[in-house]
């Protein structure tokens, strides 16, 4: 079976530094996969890759069996890839409605599409759940640059969700976010449509075997180990890698 | 000999515009490094920079008497007057937060209104009569034709000021420190330097350059009310033809400008008018497959 | 209960200042009538000014460039072909949207400083191309003689000072409304998110190279469009109208008012030509020194325009919660200007 996205040997050097080297990764339609490794393993570089950020050296993408390398970013997510960074990234003088009506346009149905005004406002249905879900009904008019940090994360999920992604990819999604918040965050992607997969970039471990099904060690921009959750916790490299790196 | 004759017959009429263009090209080159620099470094816009450039002209046409220390004389007082001019331009800049990109060309344009006005002021509304010296008055057999001997000297002396440029930025550490600045705005804000030393640093060489051009240059764009604008608009499309990337590039783009302002305006009277454009217009045709590329993928 | 009393205020302030500009004409003498109605026109180049500057955050010195296309296309187009105001606005934002859309090339990918010198280069070649252009247009001295318009086709010619700026103001007026409308568009809604943040927009899956492109024609229409009014307001058009200083002034005035706010360009852009004739009626010898020192005095004093103390908008280029990001972009940007 085609994996929904595939990575091949895909390699990133800046200057002397190599980030990636000859990584491979495929992410199956509704696999929840999940990213570890130490600090400066690549593994947000390996999501730039995916998301059209960054161009590698050498290496393929494939969505589908099709060669997505020469896409931007834009065209990407048009695609259905679409991406939370590290750094919650919001439109900071449109309101949270706001934010997520820009976010869902790209791929919004509307029955009459050429209609004045008809995309903008499916797009609009979209943001009252979206807004209800993430807890940020209160503060839908609000200027994103005026919420708080972590309410800012959750706006920024919630434009992810809003794209109507078919891989999901988080950075981090829970840093900086409170108990509550995060026991949010997790139901939310439980909840999520069992079609969309996710490639998830996180530090605490307890979230990665909550969430996740399949799981890649990464480490110097080489994949290290991989397997479910349950044979990652027990492999004997992983613990080494993580008692000099990252507790 | 006569097949010689015959050759240079053709392009006769064209040599002397070629050379004249040349020296155009020179002169706007001196001009507008002082302007790469102020953008590429300090990354700021300075509109007041045909102002400096106007400093240097009108105190040449004001000492210039014929004699050689009167240039010697001008070409001092030019370009630390519009030095000068560039660290008090950078003080008013002081207040503005760096990176407020639109307020400071706004002030460099408040400061280019009202410096014009006091140079108008101060040397009358005519434009000047600008005497080089008395030896170089007169003019020279250039392949058969007369030159006026002051442009050909011209020649010389800015391409000596070009490659001295040229040493500075590839071979001192001041060069490098430019070089570096250019290719990474963040490394200047590591150096430990307070960016208003740098701005004032950066300023005061970009209207010492200005201002040496100014002077050297007077008798080819010479002072008057337009000259300021004249030379802001040439650097302009200088830097937007050459880039910040190279002084290579910064020359090139220069001495196209020269070449079609004297060169094309003969061979193509009837298009005078557009050769500027065609030629940001030709550039862009060359840069086209990237930009097309970038189509494409967003 | 606060944003509805100042909406209102607002509001009424808009009807009394529109209600000031119909009367106006009876109230003052036929020289200030004409000087306003090309005040008029020049705010209109603000509000264009304006929507590239502050909606869609690419500052702008060359919305002469379109302004003086329009401006001259309505004039030629006056005199050879048609004296019906209808065709000329909209040959005029034509032309204004062809120069736009021919220049797009170059300032599609630019950004922050880098746009401003761009646009400034390609107002001041329109400048040069109409003073040696003098088959068309008359090189340095101008177009005169241009024929008074009929607004619509078998009204009659518009022969007052009056009667051009009614003329004027319906028309900067019915522009302005379309442009306010356009805003409240998805089209607005994207241009303001691309000012923030325009890899996050990208991120998102938009098309940001064409919306720039589509807000830079579209400015240029309105730009020419006004040019076709400055032609009615003058009866006379020179290259002189059309230099920096005016691109500079505008840009000004539209940092007063707020860059981001339509309203508040059309106000400082007003303000600001009104000061500049003000100055030169009074004090001919030194008010490009006094405008000089007033630009310096202005910049101090209101470093990012009035509209941002109240918090609503933010500073033109820069927006504080993603100071580097935009950093990077213009630093990318640099590259570009290399062969």
């Amino acid at each position: 079976m085609t994996p929904l996205l595939s990575a091949q040997d895909v390699r990133v050097r800046y200057g002397a530094l190599t980030a990636l080297d000859g990584v491979d990764l495929a992410i199956h339609d509704g696999q929840r996969h999940a990213l570890i490794g130490p600090n400066g393993a690549g593994k947000t570089t390996l999501l730039n890759v995916i998301a059209g950020a960054t161009t590698p050296q050498r290496g393929a993408v494939r969505l589908d069996g099709r060669d997505i390398g020469r896409l931007g970013p834009a065209a990407r997510a048009r695609r259905g890839i679409n991406r939370i960074h590290q750094r919650p990234a919001v439109f900071s003088t449109l309101t949270a409605t706001e934010n997520i009506v820009v976010a869902a346009l790209p791929r919004v149905i509307a029955r009459r599409r050429w209609w004045p005004g008809e995309r903008r406002r499916a797009a609009q249905h979209r943001a009252g759940p979206l807004l209800d879900q993430m807890g940020l009904a209160d503060v839908a008019a609000v200027p994103a640059g005026h919420l708080a940090h972590g309410q800012r994360r959750q706006l920024e999920i919630a434009m992810a969700l809003a794209g109507r992604p078919r891989l999901l990819l988080l950075d981090e999604p829970a840093a900086g976010l409170s108990a509550t918040e995060v026991g949010r965050l997790v139901d939310l992607l439980r909840a999520l449509p069992r079609a969309v997969a996710v490639l998830l970039v996180e530090h605490r471990l307890d979230l990665v075997y909550a969430l996740s099904d399949t799981v890649t060690v990464l480490r110097d921009g080489q994949t290290l180990a991989a397997g479910t959750p349950d044979e990652i916790r027990t492999s004997p490299l992983v613990r080494q890698a993580y008692a000099d790196g990252v507790a | 000999m006569i097949a010689v004759a015959a050759g240079t017959n053709r392009i006769d009429p064209y040599l002397i515009p070629a050379l004249d263009g040349v020296a155009y090209g020179l002169l706007v080159f001196v001009a507008a490094s002082g302007l790469v620099f102020c953008f590429g470094v300090a990354n700021i816009l300075n509109l007041a920079h045909g102002t400096l450039y106007a400093i240097g002209g009108y105190t040449a046409a004001a000492l210039l008497d014929g004699g050689w220390a009167s240039l010697a004389l001008a070409l001092t007082v030019g370009v630390l007057a519009a030095a000068a001019a560039g660290v008090l331009l950078a003080g008013l800049l002081t207040p503005i937060a760096t990176g407020n990109h639109l307020t400071q060309a706004l002030l460099t344009f408040g400061v280019a209104l009202a410096g014009g006005s006091l140079l108008v002021a101060g040397f009358g509304p005519d434009d000047p009569q600008v005497r080089v010296p008395a030896a170089l008055d007169g003019s020279v057999a250039v392949a058969g034709h007369r030159y006026a001997a002051y442009r050909l000297v011209f020649i010389v002396v800015a391409a000596l000021i070009a490659a001295a440029l040229y040493l500075v930025v590839r071979r001192t550490r001041a060069g490098m420190l430019v070089r570096a600045a250019v290719g990474d705005p963040e490394m200047v804000a590591c150096l430990g330097v307070s960016p208003a030393r740098i701005r004032a640093g950066v300023l005061a060489a970009a209207g010492a350059l200005a201002g040496a051009a100014g002077v050297l240059g007077a008798p080819i764009i010479g002072p008057g009310t337009d000259t300021a604008d004249t030379v802001l608009l040439l650097s302009l499309v200088v830097v937007v033809l050459g880039g910040l990337g190279s002084m290579a590039g910064t020359l090139l783009a220069a001495l196209a400008i020269g070449e079609i302002q004297t060169l094309g305006v003969a061979l193509l009277p009837s298009a005078a008018p557009f050769l500027l454009f065609a030629a940001m217009a030709a550039v862009l045709a060359v840069r086209a497959r990237g930009l097309a590329a970038r189509w494409r993928t967003t | 209960m606060r944003d509805e009393v100042i909406r209102w205020a607002r509001a009424a302030v808009a009807v009394l200042v529109l209600a000031g500009l119909v009367v106006a004409p009876w109230v003052v003498d036929d020289y200030t009538t004409a000087i306003l109605a090309r005040t008029l026109a020049l705010a209109l180049v603000g509000v264009s000014v304006a929507l590239l500057t502050g909606v869609a955050g690419m500052p702008t010195l060359g919305q002469t460039a379109p302004y003086a296309a329009g401006a001259y296309a309505s004039a030629v187009l006056g005199s050879r072909i048609s004296d019906v105001g209808v065709v000329q606005v909209a040959v005029a934002a034509g032309a204004g949207a062809v120069l736009a859309a021919l220049t797009v090339p170059l300032v599609v990918h630019a950004r922050g400083v880098i746009i401003l010198m761009i646009t400034l280069a390609i107002g001041e070649l329109v400048v040069t191309v109409l003073g040696r252009w003098r088959s068309v247009t008359g090189g340095t001295d101008g177009l005169a003689g241009i024929p008074a318009v009929r607004p619509f086709w078998g009204l009659p010619a518009l022969a007052t000072d009056q009667a051009r700026y009614l003329y004027t103001l319906v028309v900067v007026a019915t522009l302005v409304g379309a442009v306010l409308l356009l805003l409240r568009t998805r089209a607005g809604l994207l241009l303001r998110a691309g000012r923030d943040d325009e890899t996050r927009l990208r991120a998102s899956g938009h098309r940001v190279p064409l919306q720039v492109s589509g807000a830079h024609v579209a400015a240029g229409a309105i730009a020419g469009a006004a040019g076709s009014l400055l032609v009615v307001a003058q009866q006379y058009i020179s290259p002189a109208d059309f230099g920096f200083d005016t691109s500079a002034l505008l840009l000004l005035g539209v940092v007063i008012g707020g860059t981001a706010s339509v309203g508040g360009a059309l106000v400082g852009a007003a303000l600001v030509i009104a000061a500049r004739d003000w100055l030169f009626g009074v004090l001919p010898g030194q008010a490009p020194l006094v405008l000089g020192a007033l630009f310096v005095a202005t910049v101090y004093l209101l470093p990012s325009g009035v509209t941002r103390a109240r918090g609503r908008l933010r500073p033109v280029t820069v927006p504080p919660t993603h100071q580097d990001a935009p950093a990077a972009r213009e630093h990318a940007t640099v590259p570009e200007l290399r062969p």
